[in-house]
């Protein structure tokens, strides 16, 4: 679940909506490239690493469609230009193998878990850090629970083991009480609760950033009118405060739905061996294993253009969803 | 939008009066709540630190982690910074934070600036070209052909180049060049001065804010690199310290763990592998309480912007 990107919200693909300056048309091509170079200089830097290492890779998506043979040639260039073309034949292959259900499997368990046990949390937290009246109660409480999300996610693991792991505190301390102790880090059954105990320890404080922005700007007139009218403050909370959420929640649950078949890549790969690949192989864990682990490149490419193709028609029908329930989603159409 | 503080700032502040004074169950509750918050985060922090600053003695007698600290013993850190593994990728770490937050920091301002003018020539198209890539990740075995296929494993510039631009920075800068007024722009360039000028001179000054939030968010992600490491690094000797971390800490998990291990003959010793868990965090606990005040104002600034 990838924090920070979610701020961006309503603005993104038109953030430049408000500040449109008229443009000119009548200064010809010669003329707009004479006064803009220096803007496209700029651009460019930016330009040459997406192309090479967003745009390239994207293209290079058509290896899924090839008996791709890294060895064919000296370099990835040659071996692509000497692979033979199959059409859909690792698609049939990956749709026929059992270990990429699983796979597909886990990883929908994994969001449908965390979208009940997560997503509201931040949400939650943001309430109740918001009417904290001392500010700088608010402000301490809020660095603490914004630091988590910027460890990696090897060290949260590291800290996890530390206190949940084999030789961790609370098995430390269970076998000291005379108690056997439990290993929650190699338990296949909760890794679940596992996983997301720990995004929820590295992003549910970063989470809050959003959501306290959108309480900022409710009117803090309705309230006072509200509390006028008698409403008390569960009241005040259920039609006041939850419908100033509202769109925001619902951008970012149109996101986590687009993102439904990543959970968080690294956070698997470190965990999956220990755990099992039973319980811990996920769609993007499935993609390593049998791709760059193992040189079946064609392959890991058709699941992960699997992958990338369901996650955009997922993301296009929540966001039209989302239109047809009045709300205005991630974009829409100006 | 700015966002506005709702109440005045300073300890005391006061409850509208409409507002019904809380009762002693969700006041307490809530402190309860509260308390529990930064506890889950900070006491895992106090173990480790606590752990890797004591002997082995006092590691011994508690059975592994320590939370009570008794005296002070820095032999851990005196082992793991004598050299080896851990020394030897604290310098790789710090070597690829310093060039890709510097690299990155470059790529990002100039393209927010250039992509700051709409109606600036093809500024719709390359707008939507850079955007695109937030939409569209970039593909895991294309991209590791890619960056083999460029000759960049096993050196540095395999960490640091791909990421070196995040759209979601370059959306968050780039939405604050455009909160600087257009006057001050606009009367730089009547007086001469060039877009290069303009945003060294006006636009950069006004900017730091944003830049010491975005350095951060770029400092902190190539500090924290790990799984690129793990694509395009396979000589132990270039190792940044997040694998050598996953070595020592993880790799006791499981007989054996993604990737294959470093070779790491003995087990190391509670208090050293904490000492490299303290080692690895150091850097962000410490620069991260400067930045975070900027975090409201430079992030929601840029991108809630309305």
């Amino acid at each position: 679940m990838s924090g920070p990107a979610v701020v961006v919200g309503p603005e993104r693909t038109r953030p430049d909506a408000p500040a449109r300056v008229p443009r000119r048309r009548r200064v010809p091509l010669a003329g707009r490239l004479r006064r803009d170079w220096q803007l496209l200089a700029m651009v460019a830097p930016g330009f040459g690493i997406l192309l090479v290492f967003s745009y390239l890779p994207i293209a290079g998506n058509v290896i899924a469609f090839q008996d791709y043979n890294p060895y064919l040639g000296d370099n990835p260039w040659a071996a692509f230009t000497h692979s033979n073309w199959i059409g859909f034949g690792q698609f049939q292959l990956l749709f026929d193998d059992p270990a990429f259900w699983d796979a597909f499997r886990n990883t929908l368990a994994i969001t449908a878990f965390q979208l009940v046990f997560f997503f509201p949390l931040p949400i939650l937290l943001a309430v109740m850090l918001h009417n904290l009246l001392s500010s700088r109660l608010r402000g301490f409480v809020q660095t603490v629970v914004y630091l988590p999300h910027f460890f990696s996610w090897v060290l949260v693991i590291s800290f996890f083991v530390a206190m949940l792991g084999g030789a961790g505190l609370l098995a430390q301390t269970m076998r000291e009480a005379g108690m056997q102790p439990w290993n929650v880090m190699t338990n296949p059954d909760t890794f679940i609760v596992l996983v997301t105990a720990e995004a929820v320890w590295k992003d549910v404080g970063w989470g809050t950033i959003v959501f306290l922005a959108a309480l900022s700007t409710i009117d803090q007139n309705l309230y006072e009118a509200a509390a006028a009218d008698g409403a008390g403050r569960w009241r005040r909370l259920w039609h006041i405060t939850l419908p100033g959420l509202r769109p925001v929640i619902v951008l970012l649950l149109i996101l986590r739905l687009g993102d439904a078949l990543s959970v968080g890549f690294e956070q698997f790969l470190l965990q999956r061996d220990a755990v099992g690949r039973q319980a811990a192989e996920v769609l993007d864990t499935f993609v390593y294993h049998f791709s760059i682990a193992t040189g079946n490149y064609g392959y890991g490419a058709a699941a992960g253009l699997f992958k990338a193709v369901v996650g955009l028609v997922l993301i296009l029908a929540a966001n039209r969803v989302a239109h047809l329930l009045g709300e205005r989603g991630i974009y829409s159409k100006s | 939008m700015t966002v506005s503080i709702r109440r005045p700032s300073g300890a005391r502040a006061r409850r509208p009066a409409w507002e019904e004074p809380p009762t002693p169950v969700g006041q307490g509750l809530k402190a309860v709540l509260l308390t529990l918050l930064v506890l889950g985060v900070l006491f895992p922090l106090w173990v480790v630190l606590v752990t890797s600053l004591s002997s082995r003695q006092t590691i011994a007698d508690a059975g592994g982690l320590v939370v009570v600290p008794k005296g002070i013993d820095t032999s851990a850190y005196q082992t793991i910074l004598a050299g080896g593994a851990v020394t030897r990728a604290l310098w790789i770490s710090t070597l690829v934070t310093v060039c890709g937050t510097l690299v990155a920091l470059t790529v990002t301002v100039l393209a927010a600036y250039g992509l700051s003018r709409p109606g600036s020539l093809g500024h719709r198209w390359l707008l939507a070209y850079f955007l695109i890539p937030f939409l569209v990740y970039p593909p895991l075995v294309p991209r590791y052909l890619v960056v083999t296929g460029l000759g960049l494993k096993d050196t540095i510039w395999a960490l640091v180049l791909p990421p070196a631009i995040s759209v979601f920075n370059l959306v968050v800068v780039r939405g604050f060049f455009q909160g600087i007024p257009q006057e001050l722009l606009d009367s730089a360039r009547i007086d001469g001065a060039s877009d290069f000028r303009t945003l060294g001179r006006i636009v950069l000054p006004l900017s730091r804010a944003v830049i010491a939030v975005v350095g951060l968010f770029y400092a902190v992600s190539y500090w924290n690199v790990w799984f690129d490491a793990l694509l395009f690094i396979d000589r132990n000797d270039m190792y940044p310290i997040q694998r050598v971390l996953q070595s020592y800490l993880l790799a006791g998990q499981a007989p054996h763990t993604a990737g294959g291990t470093t070779g790491v003959s003995m087990p190391p010793t509670e208090a050293i592998k904490m000492a490299v868990v303290v080692l690895t965090v150091a850097p962000i606990v410490a620069v991260y309480p400067f930045v975070q005040r900027h975090f409201i104002k430079g992030v929601l600034i840029g991108a809630v912007k309305g």
